[in-house]
């Protein structure tokens, strides 16, 4: 399995990289997106994908799967989230004053060389 | 005691002075720091005794232990004889910038806070003995010359002259650098005192020649040699107590310092003697000569400046002959170098503190605009004139005793068989001649069109007078040391000269005492010298009564062929140059700059894995391929497909919450309830969001990229990609550290009381990250509100430039 889901991350991180290259603004976020996405089954599939029960401690069940990858992504989870809301109502305003998500546009102008 | 520690009082002190200036208004500044350099004289005249019987002081302070780097001050009869120019002119020049600069006016707290780095660091270049702390003071040097000369920032031509000696003089420094490492790879050490021990060893190496010329490059950059000398004019946009001190007594002569210092080493290679000589002479001579075509007074005493340390330089380099030839006559031109760099410092000293003193008293500095001040200014011309015929090499002055010594060593080279001095040779003491011809012009040109002939007081900014008492007591000591040494030369010679000579050629004499040389004012009418300066002085007057005549044959030369010209192209060309090397990779454009790192980081890594075989592939400890998870990824390839290649937003934006579903169910799959809900949750709230956002963005369009785009944007995604894949491939397949998992298995019920460990870990085991969690989530919401409600009014652009 963890050989499918390799193949998987780098497939999602391609795409993601591939949209981040991109001129549009809402490609360049939607890019970040599978970036996350593919971060946090890089994490799980590190740690090893083995376990038959949620890391829950019962009276019974000693082979659960490895706690300390899914502290890890819950976190990131979380903060990708954050990042993607701002990412978003940045391009809202930017389109906003300037008209334009031509990432090419968007360079500054000469007077602050 | 640690006497290495003095070095660093001035520098300490220092600290002190922006209190003293903040704090204490009704007494001038320069009044505290005037007790540094008077103390740092009194001790270091102790020294004299010991230094004077060929004796040495060391005082060692470790600093870099395990490199070999310390603070050593080593103190022999050449470093005692800067040590004490350094505090002695030092001195007197802060007693004269007491009535120098204003107190009301000049920012006096970072002008002697500068003036005391300046101390600390020649103080180092002098005493130190290991190179490397050596050149630490050296480039301290150039950065304390550099904000002097920059003091009054506020005018183009001070920061332009500042900047230009810096370039210069670091760039020197460096090469410098250059040649100390080269020196202790082939020594094996970096003290000085151990290098010149195996100098004979250090002969043979094959970086001798390169590390020869290194060296001299850093010594020629900061003694204003040809034709580095250009940094010097324009340094004197300084205030003039400190082109006195810096530019012309002492940090100028760090070069001659080096020259001599290293001479023991490079001495006895031809290429030193040619070198040190021939281009001291040359600037000996050009110097001389470009003296008389300036009218600023500073100008032509920096010309004099560079002429004169061209004349020890060269000196210098003959005195290096001795090692080859045992006849007493080169023996003498080191004495001579000596000799001449006292003296030099002494009138040369006292002739800048008269040049301030006309700028202070009349206004100005041209002088074309002077004449006749002699009337107003009695005192002043005397110290003037005094030291002009001491630089003119004239009786009962002491330059005129250096000044013949000089000429008797250069008809003396003639004599010289080895290296091609013989054919070579006459030349040395005609260009030696020629230029003290235009050294006598130039000094009677400065000292007569500023006192004597026609008054012209109404052209001055200001009616002229005498300047105060104060001022005019730092050059009067100094003009009565020049006329001092002219009758006691052999005191001199034995207290400081000689001691100084055996620390330059310390293979050639025991002691000082050995050094048999007696300088004498009269060498009856058969001696060379004295018929040379007979002629000196007629045509030198001469040169002087037909000024008028021939000082425009100086608009010969055009301006684009200068050297300053030279140099200001070189600076403008690398600015543009390298301004446009710059642009070529620094488009402004994200995506070039995403391209260089994403390329960069994933070309680095699959080159490491491979490179350092840390690819692992150990399909034994993977999991079984189950039905549910290969379906999962299924659809998660195609969502990820239609996020790429969907035409409308809102599908892309859908696609997008299929893969976060997907991803969601992958932790179902693998057992992970807690981050299920989450991504559940959270990805709703995402697509949500950018349901919103998308309503105010525009469609999605390509903008007009080009196919070559595309594929270069594919073809370093895909590079990543397989980056990624390989990497978490071999991380999986090798733990080289036992994971912490096991421990909170282990631990969860009996130190933190709960069952889920997810989320033990989260709130209890890591729970500060959590708070901090909490706490970037409401920055981001903080942002996001700001971002929506608030309307930054429209503004002017502004200019920060402006």
């Amino acid at each position: 399995m963890e050989f499918i889901l390799s193949i998987l991350i780098g497939i999602l991180f391609t795409a993601a990289v591939y949209l981040i290259l991109s001129r549009s603004l809402l490609k360049v976020i939607l890019g970040t997106g599978l970036l996350s996405h593919g971060a946090h089954l890089l994490i799980l599939t590190m740690g090893g994908l083995g376990g038959t029960a949620p890391p829950v401690v019962i009276d019974g069940v000693t082979d659960f799967a490895d706690p300390l990858p899914q502290a890890l992504i819950l976190t990131a989870i979380v903060i990708s989230f954050g990042v993607t809301a701002v990412m978003l109502v940045m391009a809202y305003r930017m389109y906003d004053v300037h008209r334009t998500d031509n990432m090419n546009e968007l360079r500054g102008n000469d007077e602050h060389d | 005691m640690e006497f290495v520690l003095l070095i660093f009082l001035p520098v300490i002190f220092a600290l002190l002075v922006p209190f003293a200036y903040k704090k204490i208004k009704g007494i001038h500044t320069g009044w505290f720091v005037l007790v540094v350099p008077l103390v740092l004289f009194g001790y270091y005249l102790s020294f004299l005794p010991l230094v004077m019987d060929g004796g040495h002081a060391i005082s060692e302070m470790k600093w870099i232990p395990s490199l070999g780097i310390a603070f050593t001050s080593y103190i022999d009869g050449l470093s005692l004889l800067f040590t004490l120019l350094i505090t002695g002119i030092g001195s007197l020049v802060v007693l004269y910038s007491v009535f120098y600069m204003d107190r009301e006016k000049e920012d006096l707290g970072s002008f002697y806070v500068y003036l005391l780095i300046f101390m600390t660091a020649m103080l180092g270049v002098v005493q130190s003995d290991n190179t490397m702390t050596l050149y630490l003071f050296w480039e301290l040097t150039s950065i304390s010359s550099f904000l002097l000369i920059g003091f009054w920032y506020t005018k183009d031509k001070s920061r332009f002259g500042a900047l230009k000696s810096m370039m210069i003089t670091v760039f020197g420094g460096l090469m410098m650098l250059g040649a100390f490492i080269l020196l202790s790879i082939m020594g094996e050490t970096f003290s000085v005192r151990e290098l010149i021990a195996q100098a004979p060893d250090l002969l043979n190496q094959p970086y001798f020649t390169l590390a020869l010329v290194l060296l001299l490059l850093g010594a020629f950059t900061k003694s204003a040699q040809f034709p580095f000398y250009i940094w010097l004019p324009d340094a004197m946009e300084a205030p003039t107590p400190v082109s006195a001190y810096l530019h012309s007594a002492t940090m100028v002569k760090a070069g001659i310092y080096l020259v001599a210092r290293f001479t023991p080493i490079f001495g006895s290679a031809s290429t030193w003697i040619w070198l040190v000589t021939g281009i001291g002479l040359l600037t000996l001579f050009w110097g001389s000569f470009f003296a008389v075509k300036q009218t600023d007074l500073k100008a032509i005493l920096a010309f004099s400046t560079v002429s004169q340390l061209g004349l020890i330089m060269s000196l210098l380099g003959a005195g290096a002959i001795s090692y080859h030839a045992t006849a007493a006559m080169f023996g003498f031109a080191t004495y001579a170098a000596i000799f001449h760099l006292i003296n030099h410092a002494a009138f040369k000293g006292g002739l800048f503190m008269i040049a301030g003193i006309i700028d202070h008293e009349t206004g100005t500095r041209d002088i074309r605009k002077l004449g006749g001040l002699m009337s107003v200014m009695p005192i002043s011309f005397t110290v003037a004139a005094i030291g002009s015929l001491s630089m003119a090499g004239l009786p009962p002055f002491s330059g005129f005793l250096s000044k013949e010594m000089f000429l008797e060593s250069m008809v003396a080279l003639q004599h010289f068989e080895l290296f091609n001095f013989d054919t070579w040779g006459i030349l040395f003491p005609i260009v030696a001649w020629i230029a003290s011809v235009f050294t006598f012009t130039y000094s009677m040109y400065f000292v007569l069109k500023t006192f004597i002939g026609q008054k012209k007081f109404d052209q001055l900014p200001k009616q002229p007078h005498e300047a105060p008492i104060g001022m005019l007591i730092s050059p009067m000591i100094l003009a009565t040391i020049v006329i001092l040494v002219f009758f006691i030369p052999n005191v001199i010679g034995k207290w400081i000269i000689k001691p100084a000579v055996m620390a330059v050629q310390p293979t050639l004499y025991a002691s000082p005492s050995a050094v048999d040389i007696h300088v004498k004012a009269w060498h009856g009418f058969g001696a060379a010298g004295l018929w040379l300066t007979i002629g000196v002085v007629v045509f030198g007057t001469l040169l002087y009564l037909t000024i008028p005549k021939w000082q425009p044959l100086y608009r010969i030369q055009p301006d684009k062929l200068s050297l300053n010209n030279g140099y200001d192209a070189m600076m403008r060309g690398s600015e543009k140059g390298l301004n446009r090397v710059s642009r070529l990779y620094m488009t402004g454009k994200i995506r070039t700059y995403l391209l260089y790192m994403f390329a960069f980081m994933s070309v680095t890594i699959i080159a490491i894995l491979f490179i350092k075989d840390a690819f692992v592939l150990d399909m034994n400890s993977f999991t079984a391929i189950t039905l549910y998870g290969s379906l999962n990824a299924i659809v998660l390839i195609l969502s990820v497909g239609f996020v790429v290649f969907a035409k409308s937003r809102l599908a892309a934006i859908i696609a997008l919450g299929g893969v976060g579903y997907s991803v969601a169910l992958f932790f179902v799959i693998f057992k992970a309830p807690d981050l299920a809900l989450t991504q559940l949750v959270i990805e709703t709230v995402s697509v949500a969001l950018f349901l919103l956002a998308f309503k105010h963005l525009p469609a999605l369009s390509t903008h007009g990229e080009t196919k070559r785009n595309k594929m270069v944007n594919l073809i370093v995604s895909l590079s990543v990609g397989v980056m990624v894949t390989l990497v978490a491939l071999s991380s999986h397949s090798q733990k080289m550290i036992p994971s912490i998992s096991q421990y909170y298995k282990d631990t969860v019920e009996t130190e933190a009381a709960g069952g889920n460990i997810v989320n033990v870990i989260l709130v209890d085991y890591r729970g500060f990250d959590t708070f901090f969690e909490i706490a970037v989530l409401a920055i981001a919401g903080i942002a996001v509100l700001g971002m929506i409600r608030l309307r930054v009014s429209r503004k002017e652009p502004t200019d920060e430039n402006k």
